[in-house]
C-alpha cells in the first residue's frame, strides 16, 4: 500500500508546529515523545502502522477550529481520529501529518426524551449514548460490534452499521445534526433536532465521508425507546443455499426482524469452541434470526419464522426462552472475530456487500478460492442485508503470507461487485480498499466524488491518502473543457 | 414557445447536457412536471423532458431494492410493490391535490422527482424520508459527464454517500438517469388510535409522549378543530373538536395490543375513537398530502415547517397570531402545514422569524410563480453553510445549466 510521500519540509518545521499547537492545547494536550505516539500508530486495521507528526488532543471546538486554520495557513495535513477502532485503516497516520484525536470531547451535552434525541460530543463512544438513556428505557440503535469502545464521531465518519440496521437503519439514518468545522477552521452547523433540513444534504455527505470532508464536534442522534422484549431463534441448515433462501423467505412473509446473521461451518465451530453458546455442529450454515417489539408480536412472529424455517428444509430449530438463553445465542456471534483469532496467529476481515440471492455462488467461489490460496476462511454474514464478512486466515509472521492474505481479500472483494455489490458495506475504504475502487466505479465516478471533497477541502489537506487511489488537484478536477458553440445540436426527438 | 428536448435513453441526456454546456443554454429538467409548483421558477430557455426514461428495469421483491427509469411513473411503481405487497416505506406525499389535482386520483409524479425533492410522509418519525432510501443511481452532472454512485445493494460505504446531495437538489446538481430504492414489505394490519379534544401543547405533549413508548408509532399528527372540520373521515370531521391521531402498524395481534394500550393511556386526556383500514388509510392521506389545504382553500399560500416537535405548537401561535390562517401538525408536533390567504410576500419574514428561535427550516409549498420568483422559497442558510452549497453546486454544475435559480436565486 503505497501512502503519499511525505512532505519533508512540514517534517523539518516540526518543533515549530508543536509550539503552535502547544500555545492552542494547553498541557498534555499535544503530544511528541515518541514512545506515547507509539498508541497512535495504527487503527483497527493493525497490518499498516506509522507514526504521526505529532498528536492533538483538543477538547474545545474553538480549539479545532484554531488548529484547523493553522494547519491550513501553513500547510500541515491533519488526520481525524476517534477511538481508532475502524477496520480500513482510515485513521492510519501519516509521518507529515497532524493526528487530530477527539477523544477528549467526551461529554453527553443533551438529552431530550420529548424529542427524542441526544446531543453528544463526538468522543463519546456508541455504547455510551445508550448508556446515558438506558435507565429511562431508551437506546440509541446502530450497534457495531466494536459498540463498547468506538466513537460516535467514528460512526459517522464510517456510516457504521451493526447487527439491528435492516429494521433500525444505519448510522445515517439516525443522525439529525452536526456541528463540524472545515479545513479553514468555519465552524458551521448542519441539521439538529428537527428532520429534513433544506438545502443540499450535506449532514448526508458528511456521514461516512472517513474524515476526508471535515472534523466533528458535535452530534445529535435519534434515541428510540427499548422494544419490549426480543427473542432469537437459532435455524440450523445443510447448505447455506437453503440458510439464504430461508432469509428470503421470511423477508417474502413480509417480516423484517431486528437482526438476521448467518454463520458457516468453520465460523460455527470456531465460536461455538469459544464460548460454547451451543451451536450444532453439525450443519451447515446456521441463522441466528431475532424479533423485537411487543412480547405478543415476537411470539407471534417467532413460531411464523419457525414454520417457515420448516418449510425451507431446516434441520434444527432451538427459540430462545428466556433473556439468558438469547444472550447465549448472540455470545457466539458477537464473539465470531475473537473466536477465528484464536484458530491463527492473524486473519483478515473483509466486508463486502451482495444481492442476497448470490450468496450461495459467492461462498462457492470463495471456498475455492480459499483452495487456490491455500488460507482457511470462515463467514459471518449480516444476511437481512446482504452483508458478508469473510474472515481469512493466516500468519503474518510467514513471508509472503500477508500479501497473499490481501490477494484473496482482493479477489473476494472482486467477486462481490461482479455479482452486483459493493466493496464495502460498514468498515469503510480507508486504505485498506482504496486501490479496489476501481473495480466498482470509473474514473469519472471517482472524480466527482473528488469534486465534491474539494468543495469542502480543497487543498486536500484532510486525510490524504484514504479512500481514493489517485490524489488529482482540485484545479485539474474543475477544469473544463468547454467549447463554446462546437457541440452539434443533439440528435433526440424536440417539440 | 419554449423548445422541448425528449431523450429516448441515457446516451441522448448525456448528448443534451454537453450540448447545453457548449451552447451556455440552461435546461429545465422535468419529466412529468406535477412538482413544477415546487420550488422557484427555473429561469431556463429550454426543457429537458426525461419522461421517455420510465420503466422498472430490477426489481426482486425478495432483495427489497428497485431499480427504475427516474421518470416511470409513482403510480406504476405502487402497483408493482402492491402486487409483491411491498410499498416504499417512507410515504411519499402527493403533491398533485396541493396543486389542483383530484384528491382521490392514483399518485401522480415519478419516483424520479420524488427523490429530487426527497419527499416523505407520516411515517417520517419512523421510517426516514425519501434519502433514507434512495440506495444509488446513474447520473450525468451539469458537466456534462455519466457517473453513478451507491448500488444496488441496502449496505454500502463505498465511498461519498452522493445519493444523499442528489435527493432534495431538485435536479440542480446532475440529471438521474436510474434510480435505486430499498422497498420493504407492507404492514398486514394498520389502525390510528385518535384523542378527541385538547389544545395544541396537550396534543403535541401526547403526541411525543406516544412517539416515545416502545409501540412503534407509524403516525403521530394534530388537527386543531377548525381543520379536522374539513376531513372527509366521518369520525374526525364530525368529533366538533380537536382531533390527535396515532397510527399503529404491524401483524394483527401485535397491533390490537398496541392500540388497546395507547388508548388507556390517552383515556385519561379525553374521549377516545379508533380507525381501522379504511377510514386509516384515508386519514393518513389526507394529513401526508396537506388535503385540508385543497378544495375551496386552493387559493391559500401554504408552507411546509420542520421544527423539533416540542416547539410546534408556540411556533403555530406564532404565525397565526401574525398571519391569520391556519395550520395542522404531523411528525409530532414537528412538522407543521399552514396555510395563509394569499399575501404579496407570503408572511415569508414572520414565518422565519417564527422559527428562528426553536431553529427549523420553513419551505414555501404553494405560491404562484410571481411570489415564489420574489421570495426565498426554502429557508435561506447562514453565510458559510451557502456558500459551502454554493461550492457544492459548482462541484457538479459549474456553468450551472441545471434547473437554475430552482432553489436559490442565482444558483
Amino acid at each position: 500500500m503505497q501512502m503519499p510521500d511525505p512532505d519533508q519540509r512540514v517534517i523539518e518545521r516540526r518543533a515549530e508546529i508543536i509550539k503552535a499547537m502547544r500555545t492552542i492545547v494547553p498541557g498534555e494536550g499535544v503530544i511528541a515523545d515518541e514512545a506515547m505516539l507509539k498508541a497512535f500508530e495504527c487503527d483497527g486495521l493493525m497490518a499498516y502502522r506509522q507514526l504521526p507528526l505529532i498528536v492533538v488532543l483538543p477538547e474545545t471546538t474553538a480549539q479545532v477550529s484554531q488548529i484547523l486554520a493553522y494547519c491550513h495557513l501553513n500547510d500541515v495535513k491533519i488526520v481525524p481520529r476517534g477511538a481508532g477502532t475502524g477496520l480500513s485503516g482510515g485513521a492510519l497516520p501519516l509521518a507529515d501529518a497532524i493526528t487530530l484525536g477527539l477523544s477528549k470531547f467526551n461529554r453527553v451535552l443533551d438529552i431530550d426524551y420529548p424529542n427524542r434525541c441526544a446531543v453528544v460530543q463526538p468522543g463519546v463512544t456508541n455504547l455510551g449514548v445508550t448508556k446515558a438513556v438506558e435507565a429511562d428505557g431508551f437506546y440509541y440503535a446502530p450497534d457495531p460490534s466494536s459498540q463498547i469502545a468506538c466513537s460516535i464521531g467514528g460512526n459517522i465518519a464510517e456510516n457504521s452499521g451493526g447487527v439491528h440496521c435492516l429494521k433500525y437503519g444505519l448510522t445515517t439514518n439516525n443522525v439529525l445534526g452536526l456541528e463540524m468545522v472545515l479545513m479553514d477552521g468555519t465552524v458551521l452547523r448542519l441539521g439538529g433536532k428537527h428532520l429534513d433540513p433544506g438545502g443540499y444534504d450535506l449532514l448526508g455527505v458528511m456521514t461516512g465521508s472517513e474524515g476526508l470532508l471535515g472534523v466533528i464536534t458535535e452530534v445529535t442522534v435519534r434515541i428510540l425507546k427499548k422494544p419490549e422484549t426480543a427473542r432469537a431463534v437459532l435455524l440450523g441448515f445443510n447448505s447455506s443455499e437453503e440458510g439464504g433462501d430461508c432469509v428470503a423467505a421470511i423477508i417474502n412473509a413480509g417480516i423484517i426482524p431486528g437482526g438476521i446473521e448467518m454463520m458457516d461451518k468453520p465460523a460455527i465451530h470456531a465460536t461455538e469452541e469459544f464460548v460454547h453458546a451451543g451451536y450444532p455442529l453439525d450443519v451447515e450454515a446456521l441463522l441466528i434470526v431475532e424479533l423485537d417489539g411487543p412480547q405478543i408480536e415476537v411470539d407471534h412472529l417467532i413460531e411464523q419464522v419457525g414454520e417457515i424455517a420448516k418449510g425451507q428444509g431446516a434441520v434444527y430449530s432451538r427459540i430462545s426462552e428466556t433473556e439468558e438463553e438469547r444472550a447465549v445465542f448472540w455470545s457466539g456471534r458477537k464473539n465470531a472475530f475473537p473466536a477465528v483469532g484464536r484458530m491463527s496467529p492473524d486473519y483478515l476481515c473483509m466486508d463486502g456487500t451482495i444481492p442476497r440471492n448470490k450468496l450461495a455462488l459467492v461462498l462457492k467461489r470463495t471456498a475455492e478460492l480459499s483452495q487456490k490460496y491455500g488460507l482457511r476462511v470462515a463467514n459471518v454474514f449480516h444476511a437481512g442485508d446482504g452483508n458478508l464478512h469473510p474472515l481469512i486466515l493466516f500468519d503474518a509472521n510467514q513471508p509472503g503470507e500477508l500479501d497473499k492474505a490481501e490477494q484473496f481479500g482482493g479477489d473476494i472483494l472482486k467477486l462481490c461487485v461482479e455479482v452486483g455489490g459493493v466493496l464495502t458495506g460498514e468498515h469503510g475504504v480507508g486504505v485498506e480498499k482504496r486501490d479496489l475502487m476501481g473495480e466498482m466505479f470509473t474514473e469519472d465516478d471517482l472524480k466527482q466524488q473528488q469534486r465534491v471533497k474539494c468543495a469542502f477541502d480543497p487543498t486536500h489537506q484532510l486525510n490524504p491518502g484514504k479512500v481514493y487511489p489517485t490524489l488529482h488537484r482540485c484545479a485539474e478536477l474543475g477544469r473544463m473543457h468547454i467549447s463554446r458553440g462546437q457541440v452539434p445540436f443533439p440528435d433526440i426527438p424536440r417539440f | 414557445m419554449t423548445e422541448i428536448l425528449k431523450p429516448d435513453n441515457a446516451d441522448q441526456v448525456l448528448d443534451a447536457v454537453k450540448w447545453a454546456v457548449s451552447e451556455a443554454t440552461p435546461l429545465e429538467v422535468r419529466s412529468l412536471g406535477t412538482k413544477a409548483g415546487f420550488g422557484r421558477p427555473v429561469q431556463a430557455g429550454r426543457v429537458l423532458d426525461l419522461s421517455n426514461l420510465s420503466g422498472i428495469t430490477d426489481y426482486d421483491p425478495g432483495e427489497l431494492v428497485l431499480t427504475a427509469g427516474p421518470a416511470t411513473p409513482m403510480a406504476e411503481i405502487e402497483r408493482a410493490l402492491a402486487a409483491a405487497n411491498q410499498e416504499l416505506q417512507f410515504e411519499p406525499m402527493d403533491l398533485g391535490p396541493l396543486y389542483g389535482g383530484s384528491t382521490d386520483a392514483p399518485a401522480t409524479g415519478t419516483i424520479g422527482g420524488v427523490i429530487a425533492a426527497n419527499l416523505s410522509g407520516p411515517r417520517r418519525v419512523k421510517s426516514g424520508a425519501a434519502r433514507d432510501h434512495f440506495l444509488g443511481f446513474h447520473a450525468v452532472s451539469g458537466r456534462g459527464e455519466v457517473f453513478k454512485s451507491g448500488g444496488k445493494v441496502m449496505k454500502n460505504v463505498t465511498g461519498f454517500d452522493l445519493s444523499k446531495l442528489m435527493a432534495g437538489s431538485f435536479g440542480t446538481l446532475a440529471v438521474m438517469t436510474e434510480v435505486t430504492v430499498k422497498v420493504l414489505p407492507r404492514p398486514e394490519k394498520t389502525r390510528t388510535v385518535l384523542l378527541m379534544g385538547g389544545d395544541d401543547e396537550a396534543a403535541v405533549a401526547a403526541l411525543c409522549d406516544a412517539l416515545g413508548s416502545s409501540h412503534e408509532v407509524a403516525g403521530a399528527a394534530h388537527l386543531p378543530a377548525a381543520v379536522a372540520a374539513r376531513s372527509g373521515v366521518g369520525y374526525v370531521a364530525g368529533a366538533g373538536a380537536s382531533v390527535t391521531a396515532v397510527r399503529i402498524e404491524g401483524p394483527g395481534p401485535s397491533v390490537e395490543h398496541r392500540c388497546a394500550a395507547l388508548t388507556d393511556q390517552f383515556k385519561a386526556l379525553g374521549a377516545v375513537e379508533e380507525l381501522h383500514s379504511h377510514n386509516s388509510i384515508a386519514f393518513w392521506r389526507e394529513v401526508r398530502d396537506a388535503i385540508p389545504f385543497t378544495g375551496d382553500r386552493a387559493g391559500d399560500q401554504v408552507w411546509r415547517i420542520s421544527v423539533p416537535p416540542t416547539a410546534g405548537a408556540e411556533v403555530v401561535r406564532r404565525l397565526t397570531d401574525g398571519l391569520g390562517g391556519d395550520a395542522y401538525y404531523d411528525w409530532g408536533g414537528g412538522l407543521i402545514w399552514f396555510a395563509l390567504p394569499t399575501r404579496e410576500d407570503a408572511g415569508a419574514t414572520a414565518v422565519r422569524a417564527a422559527i428562528a428561535d426553536c431553529g427549523g427550516h420553513a419551505t414555501l409549498v404553494r405560491a404562484s410563480a410571481d411570489v415564489r420568483q420574489a421570495v426565498e422559497v426554502f429557508q435561506p442558510q447562514p453565510g458559510p453553510l451557502d456558500e459551502l452549497s454554493r461550492r457544492v453546486k459548482d462541484a457538479f454544475d459549474p456553468e450551472g445549466v441545471l434547473n437554475p435559480g430552482r432553489m436559490v436565486a442565482g444558483v
